[in-house]
Formats: structure tokens, sequence, C-alpha cells
């Protein structure tokens, strides 16, 4: 099976994020990392391989700093990579990023595309599905399992509240991956030796820009959430919070 | 003429999913300040019972979309029906509850109609002129106000809980009802779904408990877990999680709270170490009060906790522990 595996960087889970000056995007000087659930598409991506072979190929656009996840998904076992490379793939919509890996892969023809259920930055939760309607594919989302067998692969999506359907469906197809579907493997020494020789294929915009159009939504103004609550701030040390904490739990909450 | 406004809600096997009565309220307030009609539609196989409820609310016009082929739910099904009808009844504004089934299928019909879905949105404003809808961006850090471009229609997903279901106006008599029926023809639809199920029998009912501390990613390690076990056991209450710890096999999958796992409203909400994803929040938000410890001042779960702690879990909760320990004896 030819895979392909969408993996975006976006800024580290602990990382402080500041707003720029005008208010319409985070300062980019924090860490970046691997988005959660791409990282579990990825290692579910390498498990297909190992079990009916074919190949593996990690795909993001970002600006050049996105090639480090590149390098990871190579490193972990990935084939080869395409990096659509340039600043300007940061402020695109969900349809926009679609198309223009859409572009990317034109002349390619993988039998399955994962990309995560959703980026931690923008949470569109849209990309995926945006991709299998350009292409023509079907596609399934919030993926636990796949299962591949003569007509496709039986897909088990997640529900609502604890909920849970298998899904067959014909392949070639897009799945948008779950966390938590596998558990994830570490790169090891040789891994990220042998990466430095797989190829890495550079995409331009100007290549896929004549596929893309106006970004049909834009962020007018971004900024920290308005409190929907009077929330009392308890501090001091340790010792001297826990009293507080326990002086409310007895005389405000009164559940001791 | 006046543009229209147009609410699907959801119905799955036959029966209404609430929220959509959040959709509902959501429509009616942008219908107010915008001055353009409301409608609203319901598609499936056999749904005119639903489409008959939704005509009590406060609403111009009510469809019962009819296919043979909507039932089972297939994201194929649903956008090649709705992109027909929406062609034939434009809408300006489209409006859905932000569920697993509409964000399986709505980013494909709004690319087929090439247009754009705004998601998971948590509210509007409406300001010179201008109609922008807020959304949380980098896991609930920021809101953003996003605009729209293009010729529409405009669709918009609201997140569950950002409108009250229960400030849906009732209308005065019931909206005139128009069934409108579709054939899907042979190959679009291409997955076949199976029944829907739950995994496991669930031991425990969280639902029931008074008191929750819960655990999230700040925990660190797996032998952490003893560390709040010791303060729920100290509270004589239950002990939950957030998704990565149920994800790492750390807790079973029944102690998960959040819209894959358990909703629960108790007396007491304790995170420990949990930031605070909305996926997580609509799980817990109706705690009567909630209490969490994060180390991190701006961690999205203090927008809405009764008591905050900026701190090392680590180190508050041991004496915590104790404190309640001595309170208690
Ligand atoms: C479709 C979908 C469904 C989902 N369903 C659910 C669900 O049902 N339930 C759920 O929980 N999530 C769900 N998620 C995942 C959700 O988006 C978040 O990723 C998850 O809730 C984050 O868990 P967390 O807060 O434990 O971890 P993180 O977001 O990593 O937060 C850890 C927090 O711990 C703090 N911390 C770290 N160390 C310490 C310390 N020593 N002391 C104090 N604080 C510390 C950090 O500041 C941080 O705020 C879902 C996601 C999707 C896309
Ligand atoms: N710039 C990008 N590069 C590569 N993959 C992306 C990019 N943006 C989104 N994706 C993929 O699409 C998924 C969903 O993203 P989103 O639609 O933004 O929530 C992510 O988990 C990635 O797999």
């Amino acid at each position: 099976m030819k895979i392909l595996v969408c993996m975006k960087q976006v800024p580290q889970k602990d990382a402080p994020l500041k707003l720029n000056e005008a208010g319409t995007w985070i300062r980019e000087d924090v860490s970046y990392e691997v988005n959660e659930p791409d990282a579990f598409a990825l290692e579910e991506a390498l498990r297909q391989k190992e079990k009916h072979s074919g190949e593996v190929v990690a795909i993001t656009a970002g600006p050049t700093r996105a090639s480090q996840v590149l390098r990871e998904a190579l490193a972990k076992g990935a084939d080869r990579a395409i990096h659509l490379e340039d600043n300007g793939f940061v402020g695109l919509d969900a349809y926009n990023t679609a198309r223009a890996i859409a572009a990317a892969i034109k002349d390619e023809k993988f039998d399955l595309i994962f990309t995560g259920l959703q980026s931690d930055d923008y949470g569109y939760a849209q990309t995926g599905v945006i991709l299998a309607q350009i292409l023509g594919l079907p596609h399934a989302t919030i993926i636990m399992q796949i299962e591949k067998n003569d007509s496709g692969v039986r897909v088990k999506r997640e529900l609502e509240a604890g909920f849970f359907q298998f899904v067959d469906m014909p392949l070639p197809a897009v799945l948008t991956i779950q966390s938590g579907i596998n558990k994830l493997r570490y790169a090891t020494l040789i891994g990220i030796k042998q990466a430095k020789t797989k190829p890495l294929r550079k995409v331009t915009m100007a290549e896929v820009q004549s596929a893309m159009g106006i970004n049909l939504q834009k962020i007018e103004k971004m900024y920290i959430p308005e409190k929907s609550k009077n929330t009392q701030f308890i501090d001091g040390p340790p010792g001297e919070i826990a009293k507080k904490l326990v002086e409310k739990l007895k005389n405000e909450l009164r559940v001791i | 003429m006046a543009d229209t406004i147009l609410v699907i809600v959801e119905q799955r096997e036959g029966k209404l999913n609430r929220t959509s009565w959040e959709t509902i309220a959501a429509g009616q307030a942008l219908a107010a300040d915008l001055g353009w009609s409301l409608e609203a539609a319901v598609a499936g196989a056999n749904v005119s019972s639903i489409a008959n409820e939704v005509a009590q609310k406060k609403v111009a016009r009510v469809y019962d979309i009819e296919a043979a082929k909507l039932e089972p739910y297939t994201p194929d099904g649903f956008a090649h029906v709705l992109k027909a009808f929406l062609e034939q009844h434009p809408a300006k504004l489209v409006l859905m509850p932000h569920t697993y089934q509409v964000r399986d299928f709505v980013p494909k019909l709004a690319t087929a109609m090439k247009t754009t879905a705004i998601t998971d949105a948590v509210g509007y404003r409406y300001d010179g002129g201008k109609l922008l809808f807020t959304r949380q961006m980098f896991q609930g850090k920021f809101s953003a106000d996003v605009s729209f471009a293009g010729l529409g229609p405009c669709f918009v997903t609201f997140q569950n809980g950002s409108f009250r279901g229960d400030k849906a106006e009732a209308g005065g008599a019931a909206a005139p009802v128009e069934k409108v029926s579709f054939d899907i023809p042979d190959g679009v639809v291409r997955n076949h779904p199976q029944e829907i199920f739950k995994e496991a029998k669930q031991a425990v009912d969280l639902t029931q408990a008074e008191i929750i501390v819960s655990v999230g990613r700040g925990i660190k390690e797996q032998k952490n877990i003893e560390l709040a076990k010791q303060l729920a056991e100290a509270l004589g209450g239950e002990l939950a999680a957030s998704r990565p710890i149920c994800d790492n096999g750390w807790l079973p999958m029944d102690r998960q709270i959040g819209s894959s796992g358990q909703t629960v409203a108790p007396k007491l909400y304790l995170a420990l170490g949990i930031s605070g994803a909305i996926q997580h929040i609509v799980g817990m938000k109706g705690a009567r009060n909630i209490i969490a410890i994060n180390k991190d001042s701006e961690a999205p779960i203090f927008e809405i906790s009764d008591y905050a702690v900026v701190g090392n879990l680590f180190d508050i909760v041991p004496p915590l522990i104790e404190e309640i320990k001595k309170a208690k004896a």
C-alpha cells in the first residue's frame, strides 16, 4: 500500500504563546512540534506498511522550520517526504491548504491518505475531508482502527459519548486519524542516520499557486478569551494553598 | 426579499439531537440582529415527525428533506442531498451544531459548493455591517473573530453549549412544513457503515459522583496517578481523567471525561494538570464548582474555574491531602 501522511508543525503544547502586534496571529518565536494526531497518523501508516508492504510518504506545508517534522517522519521510517515550503502556507484556510497538497501530489497515486483529525493551532477539523472531496475520494473521520480486506478497508470511527462504528469502504480513500489509535514509536539512531539520505522533495508556492484561490475565511482579530466565571485565585506557598483550599471545601463548597 | 438563514437540525437514526435546539436559538438571534428570515431543515429517511417537532419553534418554514439512502448516515449521501437542496433553495447562512456527524460531512459539502465552513464557532458579532464569527484557536488559548469571503452560502457550525437550547423560542402557530424528496443515484454513496456500538460496559457511572478528581497530562507519569487517587480517596470522590491519560492506558476508558467520554455534573470537579481543551470542557463544565490546579496561568481551564491555583500539582496535592485528612479527622 502506498500511503500519504499529512503532517503539520504546530507550537509545542506547553509553549507560552503571545499575540503579534496586529493581533492577527501568534508571535512565531516559539518551539514547535508535530501536531499530535498527525504523529499517530504516521505511526499507523508505518504499521500498515509493515503488514502489507508498500511506501509511506510524509508531506507538510509550512515554512523552512517545518522540515523538522519531515525529518522526524523519515527517521521513524517514512520512505520519502514532500515539503511545500513557504511562510505563506501558515496563513491558509483549510480549503487552500488542501488544494495546495492536492496539487503537490497530482502525479502520484496513493491507496490511502491520512491526516490528523484536527490541528492544534487552527482546529478547523476540515483539511482531510476537503482533500478527499478535491481528489474525488471517499473519506471517513475520527478513525481508531484500520483493517485492510479484499474490497478495501474496514475502519473504526469514534462517535460521541463512547460510541463507535465500523465502516467498510473502497480504496483509495482519505482517513482522518484520532490520537490514541496506536502506540507511538521512537526514532532509532540508525533511523536518524538513514533519514539524511532519504529523498525530500521541495515544492514552492509558485508551483501550486494556480490550484489555489483567495482564502474564504479570514482572522480579523485574535484575543485572549473572555472569562465566563468570576474566578478566585488562591496563592501562597503550597502549605498555605492547601489550608485555604480546605477552608473553601469546608465552608463554601461544603463537601467536607 | 430578505436573505435566508437555514438551520439544519441533526437527527441520528430518526431521533433529533437535542443540541439542535441550540442552533435554532443561534439562528433566531442572528435572524433578529440581521433582519433576515430563518428557516429550518431536517434531512433523512422518514423524518417528517422531526420536521413537525421543529415546526413548533419560531421559524418561517421547515423543510423535510427525504431520501431513502440517507439512512444510515454517510458523508457522501448527506453532502449529495444537501447540495442539491441548497441549489434549489439558496440560503446565505447555513447553521448546524458542531457534532461528529456534521464535522464528517460539512467540509465536503462546503467544498462541493465552492464555499467554506466556519467550524466550531462559539458566537458571533455583528457590528459595522460586518458579520464575524468567534471561534477558539490554539486549543482554547485564544479566540478569533473570523470573517467570511466569497459568494456563499457560508456554513457555520456551533460548538455545543454556545447558545442555550431552552432559549429557542416557540412560534405562535406551527410553521409550514414542506417535503422535498431526492433520489441518490447508485454509486454516490461509497461507504458502508455498520451498526453503532458501545465498546465496553461502563464499570463506573461517573455521572452519579458528587466529587470528581480528574487528572490530565500534567500528571506526567503513570506512577503519579496514585497521588491523584489518594486525593480522590481523601475527598471520598471518584477518579477521572482527560483523554491522553486513558489513551495511554493509565486509567480505563470509562473514566474519561469529555466529548468522546462521559459528561458529568458533580458538586465538585477538581482538575489536576488539565489544560481545558474544549473537548474536555464540554464533559464537565456543568459541575457546580470547579477547582483547577495548573502550572500555566493562562491555561484555558481557568476560564471556567471557580477556584484557580497556579502552581505545580506535585507541590500542592500532598499537603492538600494532609489538610483534608486533618479536617475530616
Ligand atoms: C474529536 C476529539 C475528541 C476528543 N475527546 C476528548 C475527550 O472526550 N476528553 C478529553 O479530555 N479530551 C478529548 N480530546 C482531546 C483534547 O482536545 C485535548 O487534547 C485533551 O483534553 C488534553 O488533555 P490534557 O489537558 O490532559 O493535556 P494537555 O493539553 O497536554 O495539558 C496538560 C496541562 O497540564 C499542565 N501541567 C503540566 N505539568 C504540570 C504540573 N506539574 N502541575 C500542574 N499543571 C501541570 C500544563 O500546563 C497543561 O495545561 C478530543 C479531541 C478531539 C479532536
Ligand atoms: N499545513 C499543513 N501541512 C500538512 N498537513 C496539514 C496542514 N494543515 C493541516 N494539515 C493536516 O490536516 C489535519 C487537519 O487540520 P485542520 O483541518 O487544520 O484541523 C492535520 O492534522 C494535518 O494532518
